[in-house]
């Protein structure tokens, strides 16, 4: 018996395979959507143009460590010419941005174009769904916040000064990022998953955050420059200064703004903390509960 | 016959308010490839979900591979492809990034995903495009890309809803193609709804049809497309003249444009017809036994209501 010799290559179709191996659980898919999703908010898996944005403010957020640094080498100062605790502050206009640029692509983009039926009639539940996008954009947004504070405490050590001395203010600036993170993860998320189109969330999430910042700075100077006694308390409109009280009120950390007084004061930025956490995934739960699979 | 079903409700029953989508439906459903058909609104899009453990039933149950809607969603969607009706892909990943994705939401590891998603693009059809974005796609690429998500996970059993969709007559050929395939080479089998009767025909081992929530008809497509008892009769002269004298001879005959529809008493209507035909000097150019066409389920369902 003799078979024509193809004088071609031939593609050969071994035929369908089936999948034998393990098949996973909920919780090792809630992981893999995490670790996507957070690469997804720095444009990885996806085409050029999607990093292009992350990647600028990131190194945008960076820019100012590497000087700080730069200059307590170059004057060989006995300590670091910005601080740890108000940087991030000072730089909020950028980690405003990333947000409102990421967190529509984590989220609007799902219900925009119907990909939300693809992962709920898979295994995955809907809290899954938030909770691995909600630790996402946090996570995004932790990365982004602590790079620069990290570039500053590894230049500190790298001229010479003492870890001792720089520690404290690099771990309690952590912690802000950590909480700044959280309020500004869902805050930008529950606006992002009520408003499917990108361009509108975009503009919603900045909006939001301006305009409370703005009114945030106008009434505490205004209230500053009467000696009203409640100006501390003007910090909590705007997640931001929120933040901030609550690094100096409870991590003792030094801050340009009032910081809020004692105990009472702590426990308000805390609650305020807490509620604006809670009621971001209030709002993500309901959202995604009335998703319905087309 | 069906032997094992993979889809069982019973009594099966969903209303939105006043509106009944599924109403006390009970079928079984087995192995192979099953149509599903009903017009638009007949209560297909809700029936999958409920057998997606997506939508609570009002009343009644139904199970899924053995498990219960109502308590094991999860586990029917580990084990179930679904391949949405609508648009459901974002454009900023290439398909072979969304398709890997998809896997790993249906608990794949990471590597067994990669290969798993080369393997199934590959046998729907995407070749070099798969490592292009997706909003670059044509609808029947698009469609490919859809019909791969819900076979990535390699599941027992498929739901795929109007997979024809959109798609123009060669597009359409070649799904149905693919759909024949799932169940014939990847032993996987498939739910497959449309609202055109007639394109499932040609792939499907079972019908069931549905309208307005209820269940009209369910059986194989063989019963369904069985030899009538009516003989087709093309003449070369108009067929007025034969019709007289068919009726003449006592035959019950109907004129349907120039053919002619004979009604088969026994096997000697035959040779009246051949008789007949000669005697009028007339050419005979077919007569053949006329098969059934799913679109008369409707017709007498219909009528019988």
């Amino acid at each position: 018996m003799s078979t024509p010799t193809p004088t071609t290559g031939v593609i050969h179709d071994i035929g369908y395979r089936h999948f034998d191996g393990e098949r996973r659980g909920r919780s090792y898919i809630r992981r893999s959507l995490y670790i996507d999703s957070l690469k997804g908010a720095y444009g990885l898996g996806r085409s050029a143009r999607y990093k292009v944005m992350p990647m600028i403010l990131l190194a945008l957020m960076c820019l100012p460590a590497g000087v700080i640094v730069a200059i307590t080498a170059v004057t060989n100062g006995d300590e670091l010419v910005g601080d740890y605790t108000s940087y991030i502050l000072n730089l909020q206009l950028v980690v405003l941005i990333f947000l409102a640029s990421q967190a529509p692509a984590t989220v609007s983009r799902d219900l925009r174009f119907g990909v939300m039926s693809l992962y709920f009639s898979r295994p995955l539940e809907r809290v899954d769904y938030v909770a691995a996008k909600y630790a996402a954009m946090v996570s995004a947004l932790f990365v982004l916040t602590v790079a620069p504070l990290t570039i500053m405490f590894a230049g500190a050590l790298v001229v010479g000064l003492s870890i001792t001395e720089q520690i404290p203010d690099y771990l309690r600036a952590m912690a802000g990022a950590g909480l700044l993170s959280l309020n500004l993860g869902g805050i930008g998320l529950a606006i992002a998953a009520v408003t499917p189109r990108r361009g509108f969330a975009v503009a919603a999430i900045i909006a939001v955050l301006l305009v409370l910042a703005g009114v945030q700075g106008v009434l505490q100077e205004l209230a500053i420059a009467e000696g009203f006694d409640g100006a501390p308390y003007f910090g909590l409109l705007s997640p931001f200064t929120l933040v901030q009280g609550l690094q100096s009120s409870l991590l003792g950390a030094a801050s340009p703004l009032p910081s809020p007084p004692g105990a009472t004061g702590a426990l308000v930025f805390s609650a305020a903390a807490l509620l604006v956490i809670a009621s971001s995934l209030v709002v993500l739960l309901l959202r995604y509960r009335s998703v319905s699979v087309t | 016959m069906v032997t094992s079903s993979l889809i069982v409700t019973e009594g099966l029953t969903k209303r939105f308010g006043p509106v009944t989508a599924v109403s006390d439906l009970t079928v079984g459903i087995g192995a192979g490839v099953v149509g599903l058909i009903g017009a638009n609104g007949a209560g297909k899009s809700t029936l999958i979900k409920i057998l997606l453990g997506l939508l609570p039933a009002t009343d009644g149950q139904a199970t899924v591979l053995d498990l219960d809607v109502a308590s094991d969603g999860g586990a029917i969607r580990e084990r179930v492809g679904y391949m949405p009706e609508h648009d459901c892909l974002p454009p900023d990943v290439t398909a072979t990034d969304f398709v890997v994705h998809m896997a790993r939401m249906s608990g794949l590891p990471a590597t067994a995903a990669r290969e798993r998603t080369a393997d199934i693009l590959r046998h729907v059809g995407l070749y070099e495009e798969r490592y292009r974005a997706i909003g670059g796609y044509s609808t029947g690429m698009r469609q490919r890309v859809k019909l791969g998500q819900a076979l990535v996970h390699d599941p027992q059993l498929v739901f795929l809803d109007e997979p024809t969709n959109g798609l123009d007559p060669a597009g359409r050929d070649d799904m149905l193609g693919l759909i024949a395939r799932i169940n014939s080479d990847f032993g996987i089998s498939v739910l497959v709804t449309s609202h055109l009767l007639g394109e499932l025909e040609r792939v499907c081992d079972h019908i069931v049809v549905i309208d307005g929530g209820q269940l009209l008809r369910a059986s194989s497509t063989e019963d369904v497309t069985a030899v009538s008892q009516v003989v087709v009769v093309e003449v070369d002269e108009p067929a007025d003249e034969l019709a007289a004298l068919l009726q003449a001879d006592g035959l019950t005959v109907r004129v349907v444009g120039r053919l002619l529809e004979v009604e088969l008493g026994d096997d000697s209507a035959y040779d009246v017809v051949r008789d007949t035909v000669v005697r009028a000097g007339l050419g005979l150019i077919r007569m053949e036994r006329r098969r059934h066409r799913m679109a008369e389920i409707f017709a007498t369902a219909g009528g019988a209501r």
